[in-house]
């Protein structure tokens, strides 16, 4: 005999719920329907299977989807593999808050500046190459080597690995106290394992377990970036990803059926890429089932540990040198190979980029602060009805990840197609909400965690105090959340910032962002540009991250209970 | 103004199970003591009284101020004051401002913000941090805090139990004194005999038996 309850606790509240799905999975769903009705033909008439066979007959196919394929896998099996090594070898280690101390800010770097960093560090003109030049190498010229955009996609995985080490490492230390290492560990260890064999056959197989769509959002990522790609993968043929976008980039139109095909193909292929990764997990499980049965203790712990170490300050410091590296060309003057310095330093390139970039600066910080908005009141939203109903966390949450596992490229040019039918490819909304879509999953993941570690008794107690709902909601709970709000706000920020496909697609070629600018600069190869333009880039990304540290700080400098919210 | 706060016919149920029943009627002034060991609902029957019950437990009964029934109320307008073992002040505000949060509009505020505090040794203490405060302050500032808003009747889940032996004393014999000087029915949840042993009103004790 329930009780009848007579006071709906969760109200208006309602609608939150439906409105963050429909924001996030309408883009995706529409996007999807207006792919396959141009991959089929349908767009003037009746079916067709044209645009399949234009597509069969393009002959990079092959190419470019082995491409997308393999330095999709190398990337996210380095990072998993990266990540593993230092949790194992490191973790409670004084090496190991630095090494995190140095790794989680890259987080918030956008794809794009972290690529041309590398670029300029390991190009055959790089500062790599400047550094051993001509003395050791005997280089005068730079060496004509295809090392950036080499045809194996070699330098692509390294600019992802460098990006999703970060992400990967953060999402394994939120997982990590649910995984009980010290006690695993200590145990293993008291049975003869190493730290590193220890941790990998214990703790791993359950850390992995919590970070297994993290893993599948890198896969998908890294099997289908654009940006990236653009700036470290190969060019005849490029990534699929690649080629779909230059085919909705040419003024053929027919050629966006041809896109559309491929857009789909790439569906597939990271869909097939996970189910294949899937089948990975599985036989690398029986390994390891093979090996604890065994007994064996393994006697390359020392150098697992190590490797993992020196590869993940490798990470780092290519990451941070690659910052550097924009920064001084940005300001550089005359420099000539093989010179490790330039000759003379200059702000004629600020002078000459400055005011665009500042104005450009100004878009891009428009647009992610209207999606980050809208994406912290949908999340708010959410939790709060959650909370107030007295629901526990739902599993349709895992959709959230939904628009993080389909490939950017099999939706957004389905969207830009649809936008250009309908006439709505103008103004910045498109945009907005096409941001939305990625920034949403984020601010969520972001904020869940300490929302509803909230001690709900004092909600209870406020209320016992007379206060309604909202009243509690914005004068107690919003205020003791501000760090991770601001913390969410400041990701959401910065994945906005980092945006190229969906500005460039659903901005109709009129909205510009220091992204979708910087990248523009790509193939033309001058690097001051460059600098100022991804230096810009990586500030913007940046900045809110430093709020969000020094707002709290400010604000309850008199409140030492805030001190660690 | 003085009610009587009564739980008629209380039946809390888990899952379909009986967790527990109380049919009392707690008079003005008098304290009724709930005693048993974590796990036999006490708490469940205190959210269930503050409108915060958990979906997956289920209630018979009515909950009564007076003559008014309470039981569908909205939390906030059940005018029950409640105490945890913990302070929970909050933190992000000054004690004044912890203290104005739940005082009725009207009248000089500050003046009887500045009262409550004096009537509890704290005087001019209002643009104080609360993380600021020792043990026994922060358990006073609460205590008054729950006060100010004028409660019907008050709910008390162990909140002694964080407080060291020599100050529990004070803050209880603290805490009766105020809720009888205001006439204030009390439910007190403890698993300590001799919070039962101050409190000196009925007792009941629960066990898993139920």
């Amino acid at each position: 005999m329930p009780g009848r309850r007579v006071h709906d606790r969760r109200g208006r509240l309602r609608a939150f719920p439906l409105l963050t799905l429909a924001a996030m999975l309408g883009p995706l769903a529409a996007g999807l329907w207006w792919t396959i009705r141009p991959a089929l033909g349908m767009m003037d008439g009746a079916p067709s299977l044209g645009p399949l066979r234009a597509t069969l007959d393009w002959p990079g196919l092959p190419a470019a989807s082995w491409l997308s394929l393999t330095s999709g896998a190398v990337a996210t099996l380095g990072a998993l593999a990266i990540t593993a090594l230092i949790l194992a070898g490191w973790t409670g280690t004084r090496a190991f808050g630095l090494l995190q101390r140095l790794l989680s800010p890259l987080l918030a770097l956008p794809h794009a500046a972290a690529a041309f960093g590398l670029a300029f560090l390991i190009a055959p003109s790089g500062w790599i190459a400047r550094a051993v030049s001509p003395w050791a190498t005997g280089w005068e010229r730079p060496p004509d080597l295809l090392i950036v955009q080499d045809p194996w996609g070699l330098a692509l995985a390294a600019g992802l690995i460098v990006k999703e080490v970060p992400f990967l490492l953060l999402v394994s230390l939120a997982a990590l106290p649910q995984a009980e290492a010290p006690q695993s560990l200590r145990i293993a260890r008291a049975l003869g394992y190493g730290r590193v064999t220890g941790f990998l056959l214990t703790v791993f197989p359950r850390l992995y377990s919590q970070i297994r769509l993290p893993v599948y959002v890198t896969l998908a990522y890294s099997m289908s970036t654009v940006d990236v790609a653009i700036i470290l993968g190969p060019n005849t043929p490029p990534t699929l990803s690649v080629q779909i976008v230059r085919w909705m980039a040419d003024p053929d139109l027919a050629l966006r059926e041809l896109a559309a095909v491929a857009a789909l193909w790439q569906l597939a292929l990271v869909l097939g890429g996970i189910a294949l990764w899937r089948a990975g997990e599985v036989l690398v499980g029986r390994l390891g089932a093979l090996w604890i049965g065994s007994g064996r203790r393994g006697r390359l712990d020392g150098v697992a540990g190590g490797a993992g170490f020196v590869l993940a300050l490798l990470t780092a410091l290519a990451v941070l040198a690659g910052l550097a590296g924009l920064a001084l060309w940005s300001v550089a003057g005359f420099w000539s190979f093989p010179d490790a310095l330039p000759d003379s330093l200059t702000g004629r390139s600020w002078a000459r980029h400055g005011s665009d970039a500042l104005a450009t600066f100004g878009d891009t910080a428009l647009i992610a602060g209207a999606a980050t908005l809208a994406a912290l009141a949908l999340t708010v939203g959410c939790l709060e009805t959650e909370h107030r109903g007295g629901l526990r966390p739902s599993r349709s949450l895992l959709l959230l990840y939904l628009p993080l596992l389909i490939p950017q490229t099999a939706f957004l040019p389905g969207l830009q197609i649809m936008l250009i039918r309908l006439r709505l490819d103008h103004g910045l909304l498109p945009v907005i909400l096409a941001h939305l879509v990625f920034v949403l999953p984020y601010v969520f993941l972001s904020l869940s965690g300490p929302w509803r570690a909230w001690d709900g008794r004092i909600a209870t107690l406020a209320a016992a105090l007379g206060a309604a709902p909202g009243r509690t909601l914005w004068q107690v709970r919003l205020p003791m959340m501000l760090r991770p709000l601001l913390t969410a706000a400041a990701v959401g920020f910065a994945v906005s910032v980092g945006q190229y496909l969906p500005t460039l697609l659903t901005g109709g070629g009129r909205v510009s962002t220091l992204t979708t600018e910087a990248l523009a600069l790509a193939s033309g190869g001058d690097r001051r540009a460059i600098g100022v333009w991804s230096l810009m880039q990586a500030l913007a990304a940046f900045l809110p991250f430093a709020l969000a540290l020094a707002l709290p700080a400010l604000l309850f400098r008199n409140r030492r209970g805030m001190a660690h919210g | 103004m003085a009610e009587a706060l009564v739980l008629d016919d209380v039946c809390i149920q888990a899952d379909s199970r009986r967790l527990l029943e109380i049919d009392r009627t707690i008079a003005p002034g008098a304290v009724l003591t709930l005693m048993g060991p974590s796990g036999v609902g006490k708490s469940t029957l205190l959210a269930w009284m503050t409108g915060s019950l958990p979906p997956d437990f289920a209630a018979r009964g009515r909950l009564r101020l007076g003559r008014q029934d309470i039981t569908d109320l909205p939390p906030h307008r059940r005018r029950l004051g409640i105490l945890f073992q913990d302070d929970l002040l909050f933190p992000h505000m000054s004690v004044g401002q912890n203290l104005a949060f739940g005082l009725a509009r009207g009248g000089d505020r500050r003046a009887r913000i500045a009262e409550a505090l004096e009537e509890v040794e704290l005087a001019g203490f209002e643009h104080r941090d609360p993380a600021t405060l020792s043990g026994g302050q922060k358990a006073r500032v609460s205590l008054m805090r729950m006060l100010l808003s004028e409660p019907a009747a008050l709910l008390l889940d162990e909140p002694f139990s964080r407080l060291d032996a020599a100050l529990r004393a004070q803050v209880r014999t603290m805490v009766f004194e105020r809720a009888r000087a205001r006439m204030l029915p009390v439910l007190l949840v403890t698993h300590d005999g001799a919070d039962a042993e101050a409190a000196g009103g009925d007792l009941v004790t629960l066990d898993h038996a139920h």
